[in-house]
């Protein structure tokens, strides 16, 4: 498999800005909403792909690559951009989001793309195919991580906890999830919604190794992704602070963008103040 | 049944270390054997059954042949949605095992009945339905599930049913097997109402109604080669299902009926009402007060053989030939 490390380009930052300025292009040509959700995750996948993950475009069915999950499927044009960045495929795909008859829908299909691991949209679900994954890692003595990318809101749905539960009693110590936390969900902060704080605290008393990171600070994430503990078998969980729509300062911490497609005029404001020309 | 699941499990998972079970925290020492034999692939996964699905999804996306065990409600409704998402769509080979099959549980109440089961699985895409009617079918059933590339769903009883096979049978799914021959009548009996089915049909050859017994195991794929056959050279059709008759074998039987060309026989569906049974009582109680034991069935089938004969002989010509008639007994 290639060194991932070859792959990292000089200037994360400025892909990540690059990636963004696609997303909102994505969203405004395929009429797609859940922008701000997207944009809030663009770092986390940056590090992820350009760093942590042991992934091969060339050879994206490998059994022993890590695995990728984007539990929160309404971001899916984040990893759709980084995939095709990352060169899993041409990003003139990119074209074909949310386009009638692409097979590209906002929510991703099984296998719908090479490098897309599995199917989400239905909240709640990622964490524990990530943990299926992790097991049978486990099971078949192959070495391989998996990282699960969930959102605040996400961490609603009771399931969650139950593959918390389940991945610490099984001492899941492939098992990566970061949380997306933007502190809004789809119609309100996700602090007064339902009561998700202390979130840290939860994760590391379900029998996590849980740290906060600053999800927009890509070296940080990279090196948070990359601490592994020896010394406990533990899951991990990385609870990112992030910043709904970052990267656009008319979107940023503005829930409207849940579901507020930009206009023409909108993606060349965005597109400048992402440094694209 | 649930030995016989156990014991064959073991069996299957010596010659194939793909079989992974996960469990939901019940069935105590029932895998006692299995645990020993292959710890690393024994899960208890806990009172979290949504999980346990979407996990046991995840096993297979990673090429592994997982087995999900625990009581039906808890395996089908319970997790409904992630059978539906995580294993039908990605269409997984999981099998799922659901114990306490239609009334198995009846004195422990409507939570753990599962007459509706059949219907909620029946309509995910993808996924197969085996309703094992005694222990050997369960181990047949069990192997023919675990040799599929999709879902299979396999729905036994609990433990102490009479044998209807007196040798594991080769089971196919997907086709029904012949038990008995008869000329006038068909009875197509899934899962645990076997037996009873077994006793009716012969009481009823005995009374001279000559009646065909079939085990149609499997409600999803419909054995379509069987139901034209029958429905063809008999004058009556009967399904009998531990289930609810709306989603369950008899609606799968009236719906391709419906769909199809008129056919010469009628339909009789027998099986549970639109009504949970309160009350507590014995599995053969249950039975008896929903018109499932078989002295009800034989009187029932009797009566709308007599019924159809009568319609047919009328000056008007009575019902037309296929149409469907549910009777409910209360």
């Amino acid at each position: 498999m290639a060194d991932a490390a070859e792959k990292i380009p000089p200037d994360l930052a400025a892909l990540a800005r690059r990636i963004r300025a696609t997303v909102v292009e994505m969203s405004h040509h395929g009429g797609a909403p859940h922008l701000g959700s997207a944009l809030s995750c663009v770092d986390i996948l940056v590090a992820a792909y350009w760093s942590y993950l042991n992934v091969d475009p060339t050879n994206s069915q490998n059994p022993l690559r890590d695995r990728f999950i984007l539990s929160k499927g309404h971001a899916s044009s984040a990893l759709y951009a980084v995939l095709a960045e990352r060169g899993f495929f041409p990003p003139a795909r990119l074209s074909d989001y949310c386009r009638a008859g692409s097979g590209l829908s906002e929510h991703m299909a099984p296998g719908c793309l090479p490098g897309i691991e599995a199917a989400t949209g239905s909240l709640g679900h990622g964490l524990s195919l990530g943990v299926g994954l992790a097991l049978a890692g486990k099971i078949q003595g192959r070495g391989y991580q998996v990282c699960v990318v969930l959102s605040d809101g996400e961490c609603n749905e009771g399931s969650v906890w139950e593959a918390a539960m389940f991945a610490a009693a099984q001492s899941l110590d492939n098992l990566l999830v970061i949380i997306d936390f933007n502190r809004w969900q789809a119609t309100g902060r996700s602090e007064e919604i339902l009561a998700i704080s202390p979130l840290r605290e939860k994760w590391e008393a379900f029998g996590w190794n849980a740290v906060e990171v600053d999800g927009h600070d890509i070296p940080s994430l990279r090196k948070a992704m990359s601490a592994r503990s020896f010394q406990v078998k533990q899951p991990r969980c990385l609870v990112a602070r992030t910043i709904k729509g970052r990267g656009v300062s008319f979107m940023e911490d503005d829930n409207n963008w849940h579901y507020r497609i930009p206009t023409e005029e909108e993606v060349q404001l965005a597109r400048g103040e992402l440094g694209q020309p | 049944m649930r030995n016989a699941f156990a014991q064959e499990l073991t069996r299957l998972a010596a010659r194939d270390d793909r079989v992974v079970l996960l469990m939901g925290d019940i069935g105590n020492r029932l895998f006692n054997e299995f645990r020993e034999r292959f710890p690393s692939r024994f899960y208890n996964c806990g009172v979290a059954e949504a999980n346990m699905m979407s996990v046991a999804a995840g096993l297979a996306m990673a090429g592994l042949r997982p087995v999900v065990y625990t009581i039906t409600p808890f395996v089908t409704a319970r997790c409904l949605e992630q059978i539906r998402v995580d294993v039908c769509y990605h269409r997984q080979p999981v099998v799922i095992v659901g114990v306490g099959a239609g009334l198995s549980y009846a004195n422990l109440g409507p939570t753990h009945h599962s007459c509706d089961d059949i219907g909620f699985l029946r309509m995910l895409p993808h996924m197969q339905i085996v309703c094992a009617a005694d222990a050997h079918e369960t181990a047949a059933g069990l192997q023919a599930a675990l040799q599929q590339n999709d879902p299979v769903y396999l729905r036994i009883g609990k433990k102490g049913e009479p044998l209807v096979h007196a040798e594991r049978p080769e089971l196919i799914i997907g086709q029904g097997i012949p038990l008995q021959a008869g000329e006038q009548i068909t009875i197509l009996a899934t899962g645990n109402m076997l037996p009873i089915a077994q006793e009716a049909a012969g009481r009823l050859s005995a009374s001279g109604l000559s009646t065909q017994l079939v085990s149609l195991h499997t409600v999803k794929p419909l054995d379509t080669a069987l139901l034209r056959t029958c429905f063809e050279e008999k004058s009556l059709v009967v399904t009998m299902e531990e289930h609810s008759l709306i989603g369950g074998l008899g609606a799968a039987v009236a719906e391709w009926l419906a769909d199809g060309p008129p056919q010469r026989a009628r339909l009789l569906r027998i099986g549970t009402p639109d009504a949970f049974l309160h009350g507590a009582p014995s599995q053969t109680a249950a039975r008896a007060a929903w018109g499932l034991d078989a002295e009800s069935v034989v009187s029932r089938i009797t009566d709308f053989h007599q019924q159809i004969g009568e319609e047919t002989r009328s000056p008007s010509g009575g019902a037309p030939r296929g149409r469907t008639k549910n009777i409910e007994k209360k």
